[in-house]
């Protein structure tokens, strides 16, 4: 042992807290920034900084309440398709000339009932999630296609462009995504039930029999990550002055990606949305840099999936060294 | 009757060949293209790619594991097929032993991340979910590969005594897998891994070295579909594949093997792919987009398993 690891050993609170996924992400976002801005400054630029969070800011958003879902042990992997189907509601809503709130408010209602109905189905039907969210996916995508048949949603009134708005300089979705997982955090942190959901996740028998009514809650925690899908769904729908109806590909699949490399481990019971958060900027901001270091975005992909492995095997290494100090 | 039919051993295969049975029926009614030679064959040809790597998916299921990467893994093959065809100028059966040979490297790639790193197997395949298909793309930059001499299309859209190839394929295959997890040592030790990972390594099986074979046949199975695949369709695209995952994963739970491991069947396996198949090619016979289709995977699917969540009630 080298004795800068002994001097960090006897500092048990700030070992843990340089150890914890929020610090190591922080420090990869700012030592990326650092390097690909001394290689093109023009990748720091207030401009190319607000791209990067507002990229991913709906990204962000999702992955609160996924992260909210695999705390629990569970999983969702029809929330892209959700989001999709989202985007297309609000868009015929304010095309139906419903007053613009409406068109906002409607699809985040319809989010939590869809969403909440994958809970019961996990919850009460004992149905595993990666199986129904599966079916829910298929059900949800092929829906959308019979429905729009993948046509764009056009002529959208003027004041429908919600992503589009900034207050005080900053774009409304980067706002939506600080404001969210600030509040989400703390609750999450200082709630009865935000504390159930990582009892559930760490051993959900052990919590039943504590007296947590855990089926009540799965179905709440899918409700609430239906909320997170719904306002996720309805930045991405006014982002543009047209809603292309195809959902992107493999947006589950980001979103997740940013709650596990956010720190949420896949197997539940830890994990923060402040992580998820940061995690899904980092992601925008590599994306961005393969570009401004010349590399095909067509490597993109391996790149994230390379990033989800690293942080699973950190993730681990570090629980045995956690559980070695103990 | 029903008290009959529910009695005994593998009442969820029973429920789907019913089920088989009853959309079989509806569908030569409803549609008078459905019944024709012409579009069963066809639609074997659409199978045989899912019903290939549904057959090692079962077996992984049954250890209680998941790969969602076999999609991937198939855009993985396909591309290694046409960049050592076309970019390297191998000859063509070499790059088609290079594309299964990728295949079954992807795959056992997973199977040591899973048992070396002790990392979950849904983390492990999301991760190389991402993974595979980002080097498809990062190899292929969007390029296609077509001009393939015609003796390669004897594989995808060749027959032989007017059965299509793939389907033979596919019918020595799955009676290979039949044998191998209902009659052999190996199988009894991926249902005990399954139903109990602890005991089974106690009891002195090698727990580690099945998985890994496990995965591995996985990723034999998607390189051997990507040949099938580009076989089938003359070119070659990094997309292909893309959510194969979806169907086969489905096909496997629909047959009656559980998501939590330790029990399931080829036969069932078989069933679910016939089933998915056939409502599919129904829906689109009934003039509904292709892709759309997949909407009948996911109600099946839910319906399927809920049906046998309440049988298996009724019987106790």
């Amino acid at each position: 042992m080298t004795t800068e690891t002994s001097w960090l050993a006897a500092r048990p609170r700030l070992r843990s807290t340089l150890l914890s996924q929020e610090a190591v992400l922080l420090l990869a976002l700012l030592g990326l920034l650092l390097i690909v801005g001394l290689i093109n400054q023009r990748y720091v630029a207030e401009r190319n900084l607000i791209s990067i969070a507002l990229a991913h800011a709906y990204i962000a958003v999702a992955a609160i309440g996924m992260s909210m879902v695999i705390i629990t042990g569970n999983i969702d992997i029809s929330v892209g398709s959700l989001i999709g189907v989202l985007a297309a509601v609000s868009g015929t809503l304010a095309n139906m000339g419903l007053p613009i709130v409406l068109a906002w408010l409607l699809p985040i209602l319809l989010a939590m009932l869809i969403s909440g109905s994958l809970g019961i189905l996990v919850a009460y039907c004992r149905i595993p999630s990666i199986v129904a969210s599966l079916g829910y996916l298929s059900i949800l995508k092929g829906g959308l296609i019979i429905w729009t048949g993948g046509a764009w949603i056009t002529d959208l009134p003027e004041n429908f462009g919600l992503s589009l708005q900034r207050w005080f300089g900053i774009p409304a979705p980067i706002w939506a995504m600080l404001v969210l997982t600030a509040l989400a955090a703390y609750w999450m942190r200082n709630s009865r039930t935000g504390r159930s959901f990582y009892a559930i996740g760490g051993n959900a028998e052990a919590a039943r029999l504590a007296g947590i009514p855990t089926q009540k809650l799965v179905v709440l925690v899918f409700v609430l990550n239906g909320m997170f899908a719904g306002i996720a769904g309805i930045l991405f729908a006014t982002q543009l002055k047209v809603i292309q109806t195809t959902v992107p590909p493999y947006l589950e699949l980001t979103i997740i990606t940013a709650a596990v490399v956010g720190g949420v481990s896949i197997l539940g019971g830890t994990g923060t949305v402040i992580g998820s958060t940061l995690a899904a900027i980092l992601l925008a901001a590599i994306g961005s840099a393969l570009i401004f270091i010349d590399v095909s975005p067509f490597w993109l992909r391996a790149t994230y999936g390379t990033l989800i492995l690293v942080t699973v095997l950190f993730d681990l290494h570090r629980r045995r060294l956690q559980r070695r100090a103990l | 009757m029903m008290k009959n039919l529910l009695a005994g051993d593998y009442i969820h295969e029973k429920i789907l060949a019913l089920m088989l049975v009853l959309s079989l029926a509806v569908l030569s009614v409803l549609s008078d293209k459905f019944m024709t030679v012409a579009n069963i064959l066809n639609q074997g040809r659409l199978i045989a790619e899912i019903g290939l790597v549904a057959l090692p998916m079962t077996l992984i299921i049954v250890t209680g594991g998941i790969d969602l990467a076999v999609g991937s893994i198939l855009g993985l093959s396909a591309i290694v097929l046409g960049i050592a065809w076309k970019g390297l100028g191998l000859p063509l059966g070499a790059a088609m032993a290079a594309s299964v040979g990728a295949g079954i490297l992807a795959g056992c790639c997973n199977g040591l991340l899973i048992t070396r790193m002790r990392v979950p197997p849904l983390i492990t395949t999301l991760a190389t979910l991402a993974l595979f298909r980002g080097i498809a793309e990062g190899l292929s930059q969007a390029r296609s590969v077509r001009g393939y001499p015609e003796w390669f299309f004897f594989l995808g859209q060749g027959e032989i005594a007017g059965i299509p190839v793939q389907v033979i394929i596919l019918v020595v295959m799955a009676a290979l897998f039949w044998f191998l997890l209902a009659k052999t040592t190996l199988g009894r030790s991926l249902y005990a891994i399954g139903s109990n990972e602890v005991a089974a390594r106690y009891a002195g099986i090698p727990v580690d070295r099945i998985k890994v074979l496990a995965y591995g046949l996985s990723g034999l199975m998607s390189g051997l579909a990507a040949v099938i695949f580009v076989s089938r369709v003359s070119t070659t695209r990094s997309d292909m594949g893309s959510g194969l995952e979806l169907d086969v994963i489905a096909a496997v739970v629909l047959g009656g093997t559980s998501i939590f491991g330790g029990r399931g069947t080829i036969v069932g396996t078989i069933l679910g792919f016939l089933l998915i198949g056939l409502l599919k090619n129904g829906l689109a016979l009934t003039g509904v987009k292709g892709d759309a289709t997949i909407v009948v995977i996911g109600l099946v699917l839910i319906l399927a398993i809920l049906a046998s969540n309440l049988a298996e009630r009724y019987r106790h």
